[in-house]
């Protein structure tokens, strides 16, 4: 079951081959086969593809507009590709959902989300040792950070030029 | 030097809470071992040989008195009342247990220090120029941008799960006393040979380990505001293109020699254009606020020679010795820049008792603006010393054993921990160092050589920097045996070089009787006033061969 900032929510993408897109309401196709998918889907209705972590953005970015739900795969917790690749895709004005499938830890969920994944989708085994809780406690761990222009609430940066801002505007 | 305000203290305490909280999910079996390990690592928590080791993050090298003390606190209460103070200028402590570790922080972040990024496959603690703020040939102060790095690349959303370590090293001056060239990123502060601008000239790639590498011209120019930006840009090339598929092959030097500079500088520049700069960048008032930490000091005008100086000079030959090698040129008159050699002869390189850090605590309060720094050279300085004030302490750091005179010289060795302590080493290496510097510990010996650096790595990821020393010596497992390797002519400064194999393998007893021979060939064949590292330049291995063939020889023989 998906874990997003606020918990574990239903899963409401099915996985399916690309050829048989049309026969899920949510179809989930991995990339390789999005132009099958593309073929059978009715347009306007949600795509999503599972992309792997060595995708570069060019190759998405022609079906971007096509897309509601894009995966990345993560094949372990220590293979960072994926952050970059997400950050790619919010930096250049991806509106949908985007997804770490794979074995992440609850440790990583502040960095996903602030690199602009919606959502971890976990493997059973993980899933069981952490618990949703884990993951919403992993995000208020750490109030702020460092690094500005990620989607993480308030950064410290951006924190001392707001109080900057105030000590000179309440000066007389 | 720069203090933590109320966003670096949360930061900084939130992260003691955090690691707590790791170690508690790897009790309860939330975590795996796997899973815990890289946690653990970042944390600078190491499992050795014989125990944890913790790594403590010197941030470019700049401690003040009050957290040197703190350190000599730790390492008397959780340690066996000494530390090791390493290559990346950073502290180790070999045996705390794991269960201290959280108080441990605790009690570094109470002197607003941390282990964030020691280890790991991240940004490591960023290092630069010893003599910051010191040094004449200086066009700025490394320490406000090396600052503003390490905040940066603290717990990186993007880039805590690199393909492997990632270590970040700045200069502001002329001569290179950071060994940028031997780092994933160096960076050089200069002015704009046209308009004056001050900025950054950006090298990428070096790097020393099994594929030693000196690292490649990626940006000759960038504006200051630019920094964090470009340095996004490497940063996310490397971590989606560097290779994950064999850890020898996965740092930036490995993908900048397979794609070469040109290709990987295309990506770098593509990859910065698209990146919208204003809202990555600090903004200059961020980075006016970091500088005016590191304003200078309130010097004294002084005179540029002190007669109390020259009086003691001419009473005590011994301070005079020690203060002709282990003082360094300061831009203000009236002072000098001491080092303070971590290298007694015939002891363990870097390492310091807690007693002899709270003396050096003391001196830094007392006669140095409260302020220190350590190399990587392994050894401590203070940088604003007045002259008047070079006497006393000396006297204090006689008495604290710790006024060995010998910066620069043959036995001012710099060596890993190796098989004494870590669990990669193939070899011995601090007995290599101590027998190397028993058998040159003359003082005079040491003049007549002069400057002379050697490096000892106990294994191939070359943590001694054997690679970049005039003479360096690898410990390698050879059937069952030590077996050291000696190489020439490596040089960490801004005339990078790596050092030749000068020859097959010898046993760790041989290393001081091939050294002695080296030496001998180097003044027998100088010229007048040449050092050793031109001498190797300019003549070629050839002649220095035969110093390791009787060795050699015998070592094969036994096999």
């Amino acid at each position: 079951m998906p874990i997003d900032r606020n918990g574990a929510v239903p899963e409401t993408w099915t996985r399916v081959p690309g050829a048989e897109a049309a026969a899920a309401a949510r179809p989930l196709v991995p990339f390789a086969e999005i132009e099958a998918a593309l073929a059978v889907v009715a347009p306007g209705a949600d795509l999503g593809v599972e992309v792997p972590n060595t995708t570069r953005y060019e190759a998405l970015a022609p079906y971007l507009d096509r897309i509601a739900l894009v995966s990345i795969v993560f094949p372990s917790f220590s293979d960072g590709r994926g952050f970059s690749l997400a950050r790619q895709l919010r930096e250049r004005g991806y509106p949908g959902r985007v997804r770490a499938a794979g074995p992440l830890i609850a440790d990583q969920f502040p960095y996903a989300l602030a690199c602009g994944f919606d959502e971890v989708d976990l493997p059973e085994a993980s899933a069981v040792r952490q618990p949703a809780e884990q993951w919403i406690a992993a995000l208020q761990v750490m109030s702020s950070t460092y690094q500005r222009g990620y989607r993480s609430g308030g950064n410290i940066l951006d924190q001392r030029r707001e109080a900057r801002r105030n000590f000179a505007g309440g000066r007389p | 030097m720069y203090r933590y305000d109320e966003f670096d203290e949360r930061f900084v305490r939130e992260r003691v809470a955090q690691f707590r909280s790791q170690v508690a999910r790897r009790l309860d079996g939330s975590l795996s071992d796997d899973e815990f390990r890289p946690l653990r690592l970042k944390n600078g928590v190491y499992l050795q040989l014989h125990a944890y080791m913790l790594r403590i993050a010197v941030p470019y090298g700049t401690l003040s008195s009050r957290q040197l003390r703190q350190l000599a606190l730790i390492g008397e209460r959780y340690d066996r009342g000494y530390g090791h103070f390493t290559t990346r200028q950073n502290l180790q402590f070999n045996w705390p247990k794991l269960k201290d570790v959280p108080d441990i922080l605790d009690l570094l972040a109470d002197v607003e220090m941390h282990c964030i990024q020691t280890s790991g496959n991240c940004i490591r603690n960023v290092t630069a120029d010893h003599f910051a703020g010191v040094a004449a040939d200086e066009v700025e102060d490394p320490r406000p941008t090396s600052e503003l790095i390490r905040q940066w690349s603290s717990l990186h959303p993007e880039f805590s799960y690199l393909p492997r370590k990632f270590k970040i090293a700045v200069t502001g001056a002329e001569h290179d006393r950071a060994a940028i060239a031997a780092h994933d990123i160096g960076i050089r502060i200069l002015r704009h040979p046209d308009t004056g601008e001050v900025g950054y000239r950006i090298f990428v790639g070096g790097g020393l380990g099994r594929t030693p590498m000196i690292a490649r011209l990626v940006r000759d120019f960038l504006p200051k505001a630019d920094l964090l930006a470009y340095l996004e840009a490497i940063m996310r090339v490397y971590n989606l293109e560097g290779r994950r598929d064999n850890k020898y092959k996965a740092r930036v030097k490995i993908l900048v020699h397979e794609v070469g500079i040109e290709a990987f500088r295309a990506a770098v520049e593509a990859e910065f254009a698209k990146l919208d700069g204003p809202t990555v960048n600090a903004d200059p008032a961020e980075m006016a606020r970091i500088a005016a930490y590191f304003a200078p000091p309130a010097y004294e005008t002084l005179p540029a020679t002190d007669a109390a100086y020259e009086r003691a000079r001419a009473a005590e030959p011994e301070f005079a010795r020690w203060a002709d090698v282990n003082l360094f040129p300061h831009k203000v008159p009236g002072y000098a820049a001491v080092t303070i050699s971590l290298k007694p002869i015939g002891g363990a390189p870097g390492d310091a008792t807690s007693e002899q850090m709270r003396a050096v605590a003391d001196l830094a309060e007392r006669h140095s603006f409260d302020e220190l720094r350590v190399t990587h050279r392994q050894n401590l300085v203070l940088p604003h010393v007045r002259l008047s004030d070079l006497h006393a302490v000396w006297k204090a750091l006689v008495a604290a054993g710790l006024a060995t005179a010998n910066e620069g010289l043959i036995t001012d060795i710099i060596a890993c921990p190796g098989l004494d302590y870590c669990a990669l080493a193939t070899a011995r290496s601090i007995p290599i160092a101590q027998s190397i510097s028993e058998r040159f510990g003359s003082y005079e010996r040491q003049r007549e050589i002069g400057p002379l650096e050697i490096k000892i790595s106990g294994c191939i990821n070359a943590c001694g920097h054997h690679h970049v020393g005039h003479i360096g010596i690898l410990g390698l497992e050879k059937s069952g045996q030590e077996s050291y390797q000696v190489t020439l002519g490596g040089d960490a400064t801004e005339d990078a070089a790596l050092g030749v194999l000068l020859g097959p393998g010898i046993r760790g007893e041989e290393v001081p009787d091939a050294i002695e021979r080296i030496v001998d060939v180097y003044l027998r064949e100088r010229q007048p006033g040449e050092v050793f590292i031109d001498a190797v330049k300019r003549l070629g291995l050839a002649p220095f061969k035969p110093a390791l063939a009787g060795a050699a020889k015998e070592l094969a023989d036994a096999d």
